[in-house]
């Protein structure tokens, strides 16, 4: 799009739009260090490299973290952390974050763990940690002149960008893979807009909703042409963990892959903490969790490689089957620095997993969750990650998006008659 | 010319705004060396200073990525079209 046509804000003193996304400040290349202004861009003109944004933060220390905390109960207290621009509060969206940091005691000592805590996004207004991203990307779409909010999803997408639009009353469309959860399909569809199922995978639609998005420049593509505003969501998961945790950071994390922008931006919420004083520098080891039918960043972190080669998905956990995940190579640097490592485990691994979080601690996850809490065993299994240093780990997704995943092999413990008589023959006391 | 070649809007300056551009070539190699011949400086956008495809980028031949494919020396088809996308994060 030519943002001087369509950007909604208000001209500079030389004609010029001005764009006011707060602290941000530019783009910049990921891959070269080439810097754009800030605009609907998502890969850099030199070498194809991913955009990010970059900042000047205002303040930083105790005066920060006095604002923050007595900002909104919701992802809006990171606003001097984040592409919104001021007011953004104020505005119509769904106000996701500040989910539960829940101490898992029970399943820590089913593991052999001394602590471990379970961040649980499955609160959020959609039930996943999309709605993070999403209200980054809604925030950043509206100051840049969108009209349309879009994406190509796997489900939890789905769900965050319909329900992000209607609340904000603008249009929204949705490309979903035909063979999605039912659950995710018919979510989306009830929150109205545009929802188109496509005789494809995941990679098959982003294709697709690239093409759409250099055609349609009045739309934006929540995670293609407002990607790098997107991504930046996820960095609220570690400052929420950081704060819960009384203003420092754990000693390890494990972090589903799907893209692998999220456990990138955790990352580097983390680090951003630091910088500022916020928390006090204390290191942390970072492990990827992938399904063993979708894992290219797994495979190319136990192979040594920097590469990660595309694959073609087949797991039940269709929230993580990216199987071409755009920031592989950086989940490799991010896990490779910390001293960590990318795991993956089978499909049958993660419905026992998603069974024992959910007999354990009371929390339901949805298939991303289970390979995450799986991918945790493994970790203890294989001495990678140690049993006796403080713990966190992400569940991103709520299990009733993923029931099919676990309805045949959970069920009544009994079925009987009405009576008296037939419970106790059920040898149920 | 043999193919189309759908041009990402990074690299429509090459291509004086076209999104779409014919070209010639057997192969995914051929097709964006044809390319360059026209729009010079255009194959270096794709490929780096190996001659390997970017990491970042994803070259299409109909619905079929070439890394699945043999690669820059991937069979283009008389009347196939080649995309060439950034590659994009997961939803």
């Amino acid at each position: 799009m030519t943002t001087s046509a369509t950007l909604s804000t208000s001209p500079a003193t030389d004609g010029a739009p001005t764009i006011d996304l707060g602290p941000a400040v530019a783009l910049s290349c990921r891959e070269c260090g080439h810097r754009v202004d800030l605009g609907p861009f998502y890969a850099c003109t030199e070498c194809f490299g991913p955009l990010e944004v970059a900042y000047q933060f205002a303040s930083s220390g105790e005066e920060l973290r006095a604002a923050i905390e007595a900002g909104p109960d919701n992802i809006w207290r990171w606003a001097p952390l984040l592409p919104v621009p001021p007011g953004i509060a104020s505005t119509p969206n769904i106000n996701p974050g500040n989910t539960k940091l829940i101490r898992a005691d029970n399943l820590a000592r089913e593991l052999g763990m001394k602590t471990l805590w379970v961040k649980d996004d499955s609160g959020n207004p959609t039930h996943s940690f999309k709605d993070r991203v999403v209200a980054v990307a809604l925030a950043a779409a509206r100051e840049l002149g969108f009209s349309v909010l879009a994406c190509p999803s796997t489900g939890n997408l789905a769900n965050a960008v319909a329900a992000a639009a209607a609340r904000a009353g603008i249009r929204s469309v949705v490309l979903v893979p035909s063979n999605l959860e039912q659950q995710k399909i018919l979510t989306t569809a009830a929150y109205g807009g545009t929802l188109v199922a496509v005789d494809g995978n995941y990679d098959d639609i982003n294709r697709l909703a690239g093409q759409i998005a250099a055609e349609q420049e009045d739309w934006a593509f929540v995670n293609v042409n407002v990607r790098p505003y997107y991504a930046e969501g996820s960095k609220t998961l570690g400052y929420e963990v950081a704060e819960q945790l009384g203003w420092r950071l754990p000693k390890q994390v494990v972090i589903p892959i799907a893209s692998g922008a999220q456990l990138v931006k955790i990352d580097k919420g983390f680090t951003e903490l630091v910088e500022l004083g916020l928390v006090d520098a204390s290191p942390y080891k970072v492990f990827g969790a992938q399904a063993t039918g979708c894992s290219p960043v797994a495979a190319a972190f136990k192979a040594g490689e920097d590469v990660v080669r595309p694959v073609r998905p087949d797991t039940i956990a269709k929230s993580l089957a990216i199987g071409n995940p755009a920031d592989g190579p950086y989940v490799l640097d991010v896990v490779r620095r910390t001293g960590g490592a990318v795991e993956d485990v089978s499909d049958d691994d993660v419905i026992d997993a998603i069974k024992l979080l959910a007999r354990t601690e009371g929390i339901f996850a949805e298939t991303a969750g289970g390979v995450t809490v799986a991918t945790l065993r493994k970790l203890l299994a294989t001495g990678a990650l140690d049993p006796d240093e403080e713990t966190v780990i992400f569940n991103t997704g709520d299990g009733l998006k993923t029931l099919d995943a676990i309805a045949s092999s959970v069920g009544p413990t009994a079925t009987i008659k009405p009576t008296l008589a037939a419970f106790e023959q059920a040898g149920l006391v | 010319m043999s193919v189309t070649v759908r041009i990402p809007t990074v690299l429509r300056t090459y291509t004086g705004g076209q999104a779409t551009v014919d070209a010639d070539g057997a192969t995914v190699a051929d097709v964006l060396a044809d390319l360059d011949t026209r729009f010079p400086g255009i194959a270096g956008r794709v490929l780096d200073e190996r001659g390997v495809l970017r990491r970042f980028v994803n070259v299409y031949v109909d619905e079929d990525d070439v890394r699945f494919g043999d690669g820059l020396q991937t069979v283009v088809p008389i009347g196939s079209t080649v995309a060439v996308i950034p590659a994009v994060a997961g939803g």
